[in-house]
């Protein structure tokens, strides 16, 4: 195939995700836009933005391909039982390890903030929203990945197609709408 | 390969490479911390940060996954007149410069809809395309040089590329907008 028609396929098969992802990336784009009045009541929360937003998408989709590597090899079942003990596994992982995550960038924001000498809020407080965000967050994406690999699976897609779109669309959205409520939990008013 | 779906093992396999990702990310914050004053006067601005992020992370894990398929299939050579590869590197900057004029619009829009704005739309869409283009250049050059090295170190490339990608282009991401701000508005 010719350069020209390597890249047209190229162009026509990406641009549907692509436009689908900016689509979900201007919705959490609004959300960061409305939190202006939470970004000054804590100094340093804007510094921890990028970092809680990669978490969602690096743990949570890497909890989803695993989900749909499991339904692949038929080691795990696409229904929800409570009981299964890979699928609590996974779970509790992904969600441990978002948490840590997440306490980690805020106590590393804080670190690096107060040895610049720029204004940051307490290691409490934004190691606090950090956890609750990560918490609210994570509950929120275990069940999206959850409830999407599975009932794709069970109606004949492809789950490894799904978690990556899913993961990358809703987990910004989930991650600063959380972040908002978790900064009016800790600090209150705003 | 069996995995062990355990708690323990999952943390131990994902942890490491997590947390040292969360300190590139960290990294990006603090780019974002330095012109934070400009985001907030200008709520299109801020708007348009998550959208290039993730634009630009996606740009790089399609021309990642697609580059991935090419040589699992042995098709790919590391050749600047192989037209796989060429072809997919055209695809991804035809992409960025038609989508992110797109995305600055939309920003803009978005900013009208919910509050103020206080910039022009052609100094957001500018922007948008001003960075989308940087992007797209940047994102190619290190999901190319990512591929090349886990070819090189005979890594499996659907492991390692794309977190790499992702994560390296959130910081580009920040970075290049930081510089169309500063030149642009």
């Amino acid at each position: 195939m010719s350069v020209r028609r390597v890249a047209a396929t190229a162009y026509r098969e990406a641009a549907p995700a692509l436009a689908a992802s900016v689509l979900g990336g201007l919705f959490a784009g609004a959300v960061l836009g409305g939190m202006r009045a939470q970004l000054e009541a804590v100094d340093g929360l804007l510094v921890v933005v990028p970092a809680l937003l990669a978490t969602r998408g690096n743990v949570y989709a890497s909890f989803g391909a695993r989900l749909a590597t499991g339904l692949h090899q038929g080691i795990i079942e696409p229904h929800v039982a409570a009981g299964d003990r890979r699928l609590r596994a996974a779970v509790g992982a992904a969600m441990g390890n978002g948490l840590l995550a997440s306490g980690f960038a805020a106590a590393v924001a804080f670190g690096v903030l107060t040895a610049l000498g720029r204004p940051v809020a307490g290691l409490a407080t934004l190691v606090g929203v950090a956890l609750v965000a990560g918490l609210l967050s994570g509950v929120a994406l275990t069940g999206a990945v959850v409830a999407v690999v599975f009932a794709g699976y069970r109606r004949g897609y492809n789950p490894d197609t799904l978690v990556g779109p899913l993961v990358t669309t809703t987990g910004d959205l989930f991650g600063l709408a959380f972040l908002v409520l978790a900064v009016r939990l800790i600090v209150g008013g705003v | 390969m069996p995995r062990t779906w355990s708690v323990r093992a999952i943390t131990r396999a994902s942890l490491p490479i997590l947390l040292a990702l969360t300190v590139v990310e960290v990294g990006s914050g603090l780019v974002l911390g330095t012109f934070e004053a400009t985001l907030l006067q200008y709520p299109s601005l801020l708007v348009l940060v998550p959208v290039t992020i993730g634009t630009a992370g996606n740009l790089g894990s399609i021309l990642a996954s697609r580059l991935s398929t090419a040589f699992h299939l042995g098709t790919l050579s590391f050749d600047p007149g192989d037209d796989d590869l060429a072809g997919n590197v055209v695809a991804t900057v035809m992409l960025a410069i038609t989508v992110f004029p797109v995305v600055g619009a939309g920003a803009w829009g978005v900013a009208a809809a919910t509050g103020s704005v206080r910039l022009p739309v052609d100094v957001v869409i500018a922007v948008a395309a001003v960075a989308g283009a940087s992007l797209a250049v940047l994102a190619v050059a290190v999901t190319l040089l990512a591929t090349y090295a886990a070819y090189r170190f005979e890594l499996d490339p659907d492991d390692v590329v794309i977190p790499v990608v992702t994560n390296t282009c959130d910081v580009l991401g920040v970075v290049v907008l930081f510089g169309a701000v500063e030149v642009l508005v």
